[in-house]
Formats: structure tokens, sequence, C-alpha cells
């Protein structure tokens, strides 16, 4: 599917933009926990900058506005599903309106770890209503790209324990209060977050890359579909012109 | 179709709304304090209130940091801790909740900010549907005498002095205010407000609020609501509803 080339919100615009004046290039990457994206996006951004692209990343509970009280709601034991996906949507609208659009009108590739699809996900595995969460994230702007990293739950099970050594709280799900066991909690809470991720594919028009895959072949997988996008418009190098007054 | 999520439990959700002056917190804090002298189980929950997200919540004012959107939004998420871990057990255990202000104050409020209608009133989905809700109505000039006359240095976001509507700051709170009860005005009868003509004595307001209280809950106060019989000897039920 051919996207519209400027931006466009998905169905709340927010009140004063122009979207017109949104001049860079919006790319998302998706997947569940310890999928490997930030490993991806420190390759794209590196290459991307090589490249000759002012590029900026962000991800989830980083705004000024709202990562620190994200962080230290997690530290307790009240948070209640509605009030975390209200305030990862807080979060979300505090970067998008101070970080992420203020990059696009400066032409910046933005690379986003985690965009409203993980929030949505979130919300969907603990039984919140699809249609009201997808409305209260319509002020989202569409990206040009969003890239799923997919892969089953034994593969997320392996990368755990061979790269962190052990299961998180959140990431597992304790909150769904499954049982007392974290990997049983781990397996059926990430079952269902693919399964949501799985469900928005066609919707959000997500690009599918097998995270199965070596890093390296996932990288050279990312550069070839953001290339064949034609989002970037690498000039072309002075060198020659360069030579020639010599 | 319905606004919110319908009361299914025994407890009862009583909440006033109305602009700043109107009158709205002295009212709910004199029907609380009679609805527990008759042996109610009563607890209080006050906007922007809950201690999970209200330290963002200081930063972004004292900061500037809000726009419409996000602000909209942080008092969502105050408002969904309160509804998660506080009202809706009380609600469900039996208690009368009594909240000063509701999802009611985000829909005339943000909506004069400049979000959309439908939007902030999708996001606020999740509320409980209050049994009753009063709207204290009171012409502008009424309210504005009351804020302005006896009270500190309104509030940059109180004012609407994010919105650039004025230079000063009393101007631009009549503004937002005068925007804010439109807001009100417009909703009252799609949310079937109870109105109270904020105008009248204090006395005169309070008996009409404990007439609708009456006829509206009547006998399921005495049905389900957790009560304590005179002589007060189920202590460790009214203890089940502390007052914040």
């Amino acid at each position: 599917m051919r996207k519209p080339q400027s931006l466009q919100f998905y169905s709340e615009p927010l009140p004063g933009v122009d979207t017109s004046e949104l001049q860079g290039k919006l790319i998302v990457i998706e997947g569940p926990d310890a999928v490997g994206r930030s490993t991806q996006i420190a390759l794209l951004r590196q290459w991307l900058e090589q490249e000759g692209h002012a590029v900026i990343d962000t991800g989830m509970a980083r705004s000024a506005l709202a990562g620190k009280g994200i962080q230290m709601a997690k530290q307790g034991n009240t948070l209640g599903p509605i009030t975390m996906t209200l305030f990862y949507t807080t979060d979300f609208a505090d970067r998008l309106e101070n970080e992420i659009m203020p990059a696009l009108r400066a032409g910046f590739v933005v690379l986003i770890d985690r965009y409203i699809f993980s929030i949505m996900a979130r919300a969907i595995a603990r039984g919140e209503d699809r249609r009201w969460i997808e409305q209260v994230a319509g002020f989202a702007l569409a990206p040009h790209a969003v890239f799923y990293l997919r892969t089953d739950v034994e593969h997320l099970v392996s990368r755990v324990v061979m790269g962190r050594g052990a299961f998180d709280y959140w990431e597992s799900g304790m909150d769904l209060r499954f049982g007392p066991d974290m990997y049983e909690s781990f397996v059926r809470y990430q079952t269902r977050l693919i399964k949501a991720l799985d469900t928005m594919v066609e919707r959000y028009d997500f690009s599918v890359i097998d995270a199965s895959q070596p890093v390296d072949r996932i990288f050279r997988e990312l550069q070839r579909q953001i290339k064949r996008l034609q989002l970037l418009r690498v000039r072309p190098r002075k060198r020659v012109a360069r030579k020639a007054k010599e | 179709m319905s606004l919110f999520v319908p009361n299914r439990y025994r407890g009862k959700l009583i909440v006033v709304e109305g602009i700043d002056g109107s009158g709205k917190s002295t009212q709910i804090s004199l029907l609380s304090h009679w609805l527990r002298s008759q042996g109610y189980a009563v607890a209080f929950s006050e906007w922007n209130s809950s201690p999970l997200v209200r330290q963002a919540t200081r930063r972004g004012k004292k900061k500037e940091m809000f726009t419409p959107t996000s602000f909209s939004l942080i008092h969502a998420t105050d408002f969904a801790d309160r509804m998660e871990s506080y009202i809706l057990p009380l609600v469900k255990s039996g208690a009368i909740v009594c909240a000063d202000r509701y999802a009611y104050t985000a829909f005339a409020r943000d909506v004069a900010r400049g979000v959309g209608r439908r939007w902030v009133r999708n996001l606020y989905r999740f509320a409980m549907h209050p049994n009753i809700a009063f709207y204290f109505r009171v012409p502008l000039d009424v309210a504005l005498g009351r804020i302005l006359g006896g009270r500190d240095a309104l509030k940059y976001y109180e004012a609407g002095m994010d919105l650039g509507l004025a230079r000063d700051v009393e101007e631009s709170f009549r503004i937002f205010q005068g925007r804010i009860l439109d807001e009100y005005e417009g909703m009252a009868q799609e949310v079937g407000f109870h109105i109270i003509d904020a105008t009248l004595s204090i006395e005169e307001q309070q008996r009409q609020m404990r007439d609708i209280v009456m006829n509206v809950l009547g006998d399921s106060l005495k049905n389900g609501v957790l009560h304590q019989p005179a002589g007060g000897e189920f202590n460790a039920q009214a203890a089940v509803a502390p007052v914040l």
C-alpha cells in the first residue's frame, strides 16, 4: 500500500498541527520484550547517520513529563491496568508533541523503539477494550514504516535466559496474577502480547520481520526495506565536483 | 450509548460538578457529613489526588510542560488510579463514595482547552456511572466574584494561561471559565445532571441535595449500603471507608 506523502494522524488530529510541516521520516520498531529491538535501533541509527541523516531515537517511558512517574509507579504494587495504559499514553503524548514532532519539523529521521502498538497490546493483554485504547491513542501519527520484529515465545525465553539471566516482573505480566511462577507467567503473558500485536499487522500496515534470525540478517533486512520504501533521499556526494575543481 | 460502566454493586457513587466558585465542594462536604451521621459508610475522593500520579502532574504544572492533550491524559491517569484502587473497590464493598469533580470536569475543561469532545468522552469510558451527578449552576460573574475576591493568586493552568487567551491572568481566567461553563451547560441534558441553583442559600441547596438523594436512592441506601445502626456496634464496617 502506498502511503500519502505527508504524515497523518490516525483518528484524532492534534489541535493546531499542520502535518505538511512534518518533513522528516517516522520509523517504528515494534515487537515483544527482549526481542532485540534496541540492538537494531542502535545499528540503524549508526547506519543512517553515516548516510548523512540526522537521527533521534526515543522509546517508552522516556518523557520528561511522565517517565519518572511511570518508573516510580512500577516500583510499587498498586498500578492498575487502566492507569498503566493511560500513564504510558501520557508519556507518549509528551514525547510526540515535544520531541517527535519538533524533530520531524526539522527534517530528522525519528526512530522509535515501540509506539502506541505496544501500549495497545499491553492493554489488550490485560483485558482492556480494544476500541477504547485504539481511540485513546488515535492522536498518534501514522508512521512511514512499522517494522514488527516477530518471534515465538520459546525464542523470547531463550533470549531472556541467555541474555539477562532473569525474568522481569512486568515483562512477565506478574500483575495479571496468573500464578507465582515467573517463567510460566512470562510465557502466558508474552503469548498474549504477541497475539495482540499479530492482530494489528494488517490494520496498521506492519512489515513483519522474523526476529529469530541472527542480528546482522535482521539488520540487512531492515536496511533493505528502509531503502525500498524510498524514504531516504541521500544526496549525491560532492566529492566528484570537488575533484573536478582541483 | 452509555457514557460509562453501570454501577452493579451495593455501594453508591455521588458526584458534584460545576465551575470554580460554584460552591460544589462546600455542598458535597455537607452532604457526606450528613450521610455519615445517618450511619452510612462514606468515602471521599477528590479530583487530581492519586498518590501514584500526583507528582508527575505537579512537575508538569510547575514547569508548564503540558499541552491540551497531555494535560487531559495525565488527569485521566490520575482518575484511573483513583477509580481502580479506591472508588471501585469501595463501591463494590458497599460504601457511598462522594467525589468532588468527576469525568465531567474533563469533558468541560479539556474541551475548553481544545481537545475533541468525542475523544475525551471515550477516554473516560472506563469510569463508573454515578448514581447521582449534581451540577451547580451559577452565572459566571457570581462565581468569579467568589473566586477573585477571597483567595490567593490564580494558577497558570487554572486560569487557562496555556491557551494564550489574554495576557492578564484574571482576564484569561474569565474567558476560560466562560468556555468551561458553556461546555457544562451544553452537556447538562446529555449526561442527566441533577441541577442545583448555586445562587440559592447554602442551606437551601443542601436541602435540595438531600431530597434528591432520598428520592433517587431511597430504599436502596438502606438495603445495600454498609450501614452502622444506631448504637454503633459495627465499628469494623464503618472503618471500611476511611475519610481521606
